[in-house]
């Protein structure tokens, strides 16, 4: 029993290495694989309108004529770099005030953790698509909107950790020692957090990729011509029954995207934490 | 130990009352937050506010109705004030009040979202059950990808699929809307609770039923796949869990079959979670149902904020905002009241 998880397991890490490596590479080479790379923004070509996947096409044609794998290719550079972005931003911001209020305790912490509390009664789709709302629409008011929502899930975090190694014993000789706030809490406290965070983190881009894929197709996103996911799928809408192949496609890739950033995630926490018993965290 | 003793009932009432004033107080918060959206991010509110179409006499008539020429502090307060009397502002796109529209709209999504999480439990738990039953074996692979795999599918594309698929190419199911027009007139339904389908069913109207619930079927399983899966996991994670316990063990030792371990004694130990997920998923549904309502054209609280983020209605937006907020910590509230009533323990922490 204990052979066969540790096999499945070399498999998930091998798939998940391997798939993230592969949209970092689609993503960075974009320009060099697709084999029409004016179609990802602007070109139209009337004489290719809505072609079926074909030798020349791999994925078709959309109704503009354009080569649908091309945008899909292009598409990488969009929807999983606002992921990484709000993710990174999050992280940061939420990694502050959750060490903070966890080292500091009393009142600091009561007040940032019930600011927490504030930011994460409201699911965070819903936040972000308020605040997309009434910034402007594009790929930076998309990227600002979603970091607002996803920091206090960071904070939260950060909070619970440091404050379980706070009352730990190597703290308080840090203290004795007369070390600094600053140098306890970067050298000392920060490096028993960062294993959790991190397991979030690849998780998170994930599902920050389907929210931020969600915002794009109720057209709070990238605009047209941006070759965005989610974008592609609300342009398919009207040509769906007919012509399967131009949302088909890009749904595809956040789903294989996402699928790989969890399926990370599972496998680092596999490594690190076997006996993890998932606590309920909201996704979105 | 001896505050446990001293008389069951009162730390459970100590207990509700903190979380009653937490919520209260973190509602009141989320109403700042949603003052702050609607009128400080933009560059200029009365503009968002009036509409993008408004005229430049429209839009200083909203600045003056709105307050924003006075200090910030006074617009909080009477921006409260009117939240909490029932105005909270007039739609752009309709011109009705928001709150009125959003109550026409909540029964629908609501049923939406229960049927969903109906689905989502009654495939989730026992999908978690039998991984756990058979851990490391085919049927634990199959349940973890296919969890992983509803987790990471974009939930509109689902219910493009969905929707092309069944209801478009093969016409099994209608492909859009919540009722077919003709059907409810002939057989209109009484309102008794406010749900459609409940009501349909609970006045004997059959035929309406059926109607409802053929139009409520799609959507409900796309909005199914997401509690569905993560259910599954958690559910499978804490029996793997529970199985190292002691007494399991001894229920193990005892020679109760594998069924019956799992079954009542493991997964007592994992209602709790599960009931905490449940108001997270609650939540997460209940937003995720606007990318569902927006591909079905069913018409509840989804559909009107897409209409509303479409014509950048800011206080429809704004609206949909608080009311989902205030409904998710009401959930929140409910399910940690009722964990500490299963568990009196939680009322002790």
């Amino acid at each position: 029993m204990r052979a066969r998880g540790a096999r499945g397991g070399r498999t998930a890490l091998v798939l998940a290495l391997g798939g993230a490596g592969a949209i970092v590479l689609v993503a960075l080479l974009a320009p060099v694989l697709a084999p029409y790379p004016e179609d990802a923004t602007g070109a139209a070509e009337t004489a290719q309108l809505l072609r079926p996947p074909s030798a020349a096409h791999w994925f078709g044609t959309d109704e503009l004529g354009r080569d649908v794998f091309s945008r899909v290719l292009y598409g990488a550079r969009i929807g999983p770099v606002v992921a990484v972005a709000v993710v990174t931003v999050s992280l940061v911001v939420g990694t502050v005030i959750g060490v903070v209020a966890g080292y500091f305790g009393g009142w600091i912490d009561e007040l940032l953790m019930r600011l927490t509390d504030v930011f994460l009664a409201v699911p965070a789709l819903l936040l972000a698509l308020a605040l997309a709302t009434v910034l402007a629409p594009g790929p930076v008011g998309l990227t600002v909107a979603l970091t607002v929502t996803w920091w206090p899930w960071y904070a939260r975090l950060v909070r619970g950790e440091t404050a379980s190694v706070v009352g730990r014993p190597y703290i308080e000789a840090c203290r004795a020692l007369g070390l600094g706030h600053r140098r306890t809490l970067v050298r000392h406290v920060l490096p028993n957090a960062s294993t959790p965070l991190l397991v979030q983190a690849s998780t998170d881009v994930g599902g920050v990729l389907l929210v931020a894929s969600g915002l794009s197709f109720l057209g709070l996103g990238p605009q047209p011509p941006t070759p965005d996911w989610g974008l592609m799928v609300e342009q398919s809408q009207n040509y769906f029954t007919t012509h399967w192949w131009l949302g088909t496609f890009p749904g595809a890739a956040i789903m294989l995207v996402a699928g790989v950033c969890f399926l990370l995630g599972d496998v680092v926490r596999d490594r690190f934490d076997p006996r993890h018993v998932p606590r309920p965290t909201q996704r979105a | 130990m001896k505050r446990a003793r001293s008389g069951r009932g009162r730390p459970m009432i100590r207990y509700a009352a903190r979380r009653s004033v937490l919520s209260a107080l973190v509602a009141f918060g989320v109403v700042v937050l949603t003052y702050l959206i609607a009128r400080v991010v933009p560059s200029d509110p009365a503009g968002v506010w009036a509409g993008p179409r408004a005229s430049a006499v429209e839009r200083a008539r909203v600045r003056a109705e709105l307050g924003l020429d006075r200090p910030v502090a006074e617009q909080i307060v009477s921006y409260l004030t009117g939240v909490s009397r029932g105005d909270w502002g007039l739609s752009v796109l309709t011109h009705r009040p928001v709150l009125t529209d959003l109550l026409t709209r909540l029964p629908n999504t609501l049923q939406l979202v229960l049927a969903g999480m109906v689905i989502g439990l009654a495939v989730g738990i026992p999908a978690g059950l039998f991984a756990a039953r058979w851990h490391g074996g085919t049927v634990d692979r199959l349940v973890r990808s296919g969890a992983l795999l509803s987790a990471a599918i974009p939930t509109f594309w689902l219910a493009l699929l969905l929707q092309t698929l069944i209801a478009s190419r093969l016409d099994l199911l209608p492909i859009a809307g919540s009722y077919d027009r003709a059907v409810m007139g002939a057989h209109p339904v009484t309102t008794v609770t406010g749900l459609p389908l409940l009501d349909a069913v609970l006045t004997g109207n059959g035929v309406a039923a059926t109607d409802l619930l053929d139009h409520l079927l799609l959507p409900a399983l796309v909005v199914a796949s997401y509690p569905a899966a993560v259910l599954a996991r958690m559910v499978r994670a804490s029996i793997l869990d529970a199985v190292g316990e002691p007494h399991i063990q001894m229920v193990r030792a005892l020679g109760f079959p594998e069924r019956v371990v799992l079954g009542r004694f493991a997964l007592r130990l994992a209602w709790n979670p599960v009931l905490q997920l449940t108001a997270l998923i609650f939540g997460y549904s209940l937003v995720n149902t606007f990318l569902v309502e927006a591909v079905f054209d069913y018409p509840g609280l989804g559909r009107y904020a897409a209409d509303a983020v479409q014509s950048l209605d800011v206080p429809a937006v704004v609206g949909v905002t608080l009311l989902v907020a205030l409904l998710y910590l009401a959930a929140n509230l409910a399910v940690d009241l009722a964990q500490a009533a299963l568990d009196p323990r939680v009322a002790l922490r």
